[in-house]
């Protein structure tokens, strides 16, 4: 560790698995609904169930980001943070706020009430006041990092990443418009949600990706950069117009079915960008970095995403397609596929990368790490198969043949079991991954040889 | 690493621009084959609706964005020797660029007189998308010149006339398919 106020991201990276290990168990949990629909429904309704699953994803990558900002910003401005106290007090208000949020949404507090009640929009649900939480510990992240890249080395990682993270809270201010028509609302609602995940964070991904093969390859920065622009070039062009696929069937024009169709199936060069990138600079590479586990995780992150953003997201993003598939399991397994290899990996990448540095140790549980990335990434790749079988024949008995929803249900059931035992493989990954960052052992790969670590 | 950046080097402008104008390429590429998709499962609809184009119009404008296409590569080439002369090229360009967006105007709104929008039919939903966004890259390509007027160098002059270029090709593609061939 360069710098001493890297260490704000331990304490980040720490409360992301947290969060992490809560999102997988959630849904290890909705998962069994779909296999056996009336378990603990007293308890817990699906529909929290899912709101837990989905929200803890989103809160742990966000966590995960601000740790991520808080390592690198720190070595690539080549200065301290301005300032640590801010740091924690954000990290504060985010896991009150969630904390508030989880516990409003199990129990349903203030039912209706404009400020402490839940607000019912898919992924922003959160009561008012967590809303402006948010707001407020954005507003400190920014000032805070801004503070140090302007005082310090600007690079082109730290300008994406900034880009990425200034444009990601803007977004979210949309949040607090709520419109009364139902097609305004869904118009603006997708400002964040598309706007996050086939934008700003895009960017976020990409910049990080780049720190990680700038440290792990040791190619030229100048290169990394090249390609970095070229990937948030390509990123900005498709993804903002390519919120257009979101628009079909809510009540806007029927122009946005075209230009939806064709921008958004140019998203898939960005993420193939992105894992060409990722070979390429390993190929390139002489430096032979001891912690393989985080170049695994890097390489990992760039390819699954091209297959579960780029591939899974193409195959129903025209609108002749997505007229039949809209809303069913393919859009599951598009979304398992898209965010475990997007944004998932890239944290675990940065999570591993960083770990043994924060903790001044060498790379430790390299072999436990590796293998809970062929269980996380087996068990995902084999559930999108799964889900998209189970969507194949939904799309064809409900959209085609016009058979009754439940039954269908029914008629895929096998595939909501497969789907939950490929889960629990993800979950012993997530927890071995847990356990490998948190609980050193002994070292497994023998330290790199001087000579050729130095790349003579 | 060295054979790579090389290639790319050497494009004329600067590197982003051309990924830029290659991705610029893709999406009006896209949108002439969906159109080209959507007329061969309506011949007939298509034909009626290209009937009520104005082609003289869609012809003067041809040869209006050409010719400015021709007076922005003379100003790359003035640059070296005189920067009063790369400033009058770059005018007489962005002049034809604001008489082809009034063509253009004009075209709209005889469109427009006859009750026609981009709802109408999906011929005209074609006609509005893509000779829209081009309008749009027109209007961009003015900003450029105009910001090069007063920041122009060479590389830069060179970045923005591959996007003027780029502007008059996809122009050239769009006047025969949408308004001519039937």
């Amino acid at each position: 560790m360069k710098y001493q106020t890297q260490k704000i991201a331990y304490w980040y990276f720490l409360a992301a698995m947290a969060v992490f290990a809560v999102q997988v168990l959630g849904g290890l949990w909705a998962g069994w609904i779909y296999v056996s629909p009336n378990f603990l429904s007293e308890l817990m309704p699906f529909n929290i169930v899912r709101m837990l699953h989905t929200n803890a994803l989103i809160v742990w990558l966000l966590l995960g980001f601000f740790g991520a900002a808080y390592f690198l910003v720190p070595e690539e401005a080549e200065r301290e943070m301005h300032s640590p106290m801010l740091a924690y007090i954000q990290l504060g208000i985010l896991l009150l706020g969630t904390a508030g949020a989880v516990v409003t949404y199990t129990f349903d507090l203030f039912h209706g009430n404009w400020l402490l009640g839940m607000e019912g929009r898919e992924f922003i649900e959160q009561p008012v006041w967590v809303k402006v939480g948010i707001v407020v510990a954005a507003l400190i992240f920014l000032y805070n990092v801004s503070l140090t890249v302007l005082k310090g080395r600007k690079t082109a990682i730290t300008n994406v990443l900034l880009l990425g993270l200034w444009g990601l809270a803007l977004l979210f201010l949309f949040a607090f418009y709520n419109p009364a028509n139902l097609s305004l609302d869904k118009m603006f609602w997708w400002y964040i949600v598309h706007l996050w995940v086939e934008g700003t964070w895009e960017l976020v991904m990409a910049s990080i990706l780049a720190f990680l093969l700038l440290k792990l390859t040791g190619v030229d920065r100048e290169i990394i950069e090249k390609w970095l622009y070229i990937i948030v070039a390509t990123a900005l062009f498709s993804g903002i117009l390519g919120t257009g696929h979101h628009y079909y069937w809510i009540g806007l024009p029927s122009y946005w079915q075209w230009i939806g169709s064709i921008f958004s199936t140019l998203e898939v060069i960005p993420f193939f960008a992105m894992m060409s990138f990722s070979f390429v600079m390993v190929w390139k590479g002489k430096r032979d970095h001891p912690n393989k586990a985080a170049l695994l995780w890097a390489l990992g992150a760039a390819t699954v995403a091209f297959f579960g953003a780029g591939v899974w997201g193409f195959l129903h993003t025209l609108h002749g397609v997505n007229y039949y598939t809209h809303g069913t399991q393919i859009t599951a397994a598009h979304g398992h596929l898209a965010f475990f290899g997007a944004y998932v990996s890239v944290n675990l990448a940065i999570i591993t990368y960083a770990m043994p540095i924060l903790r001044g140790r060498d790379p430790y549980n390299q072999v436990l790490n590796m293998a809970s990335f062929w269980l996380m990434t087996g068990g995902m790749s084999f559930m999108t198969f799964v889900l998209t079988f189970a969507g194949t024949v939904q799309t064809h008995m409900q959209r085609v043949l016009g058979e009754n929803f439940m039954e269908i249900q029914e008629g895929v059931h096998l595939f909501f079991i497969m789907r939950w035992v490929s889960g629990l493989a993800v979950v012993i990954g997530a927890i071995l991954f847990i356990y490998a960052q948190l609980v050193p052992r002994r070292e497994i790969i023998e330290p790199t040889d001087q000579y050729e670590s130095e790349g003579a | 690493m060295t054979d790579q950046t090389s290639v790319l080097d050497e494009l004329p402008g600067d590197l982003m621009i051309w990924v830029l104008i290659v991705s610029e390429l893709l999406v009006f590429g896209a949108g002439l084959l969906a159109f080209l998709g959507m007329r061969a499962m309506d011949p007939a609809g298509f034909a009626a609706d290209q009937a009520a184009l104005n082609r003289v119009a869609g012809a003067a404008n041809t040869i209006v964005l050409v010719t400015s296409g021709y007076c922005a590569a003379r100003a790359v080439n003035a640059f070296d020797h005189s920067l009063r002369a790369m400033r009058l090229w770059l005018a007489a360009a962005m002049g034809f660029g604001i008489v082809f967006l009034v063509v253009k105007w004009y075209e709209y709104a005889e469109k427009a007189r006859h009750g026609i929008g981009i709802e109408t039919s999906d011929f005209f939903t074609f006609y509005y998308l893509l000779t829209g966004f081009h309008a749009l890259h027109v209007v961009a390509g003015l900003i450029i010149f105009a910001l090069l007027m007063r920041w122009g160098t060479h590389r830069n002059l060179e970045a923005g006339a591959a996007f003027w270029h780029m502007v008059d090709l996809v122009w050239v593609l769009l006047f025969p398919i949408i308004y001519l061939v039937h």
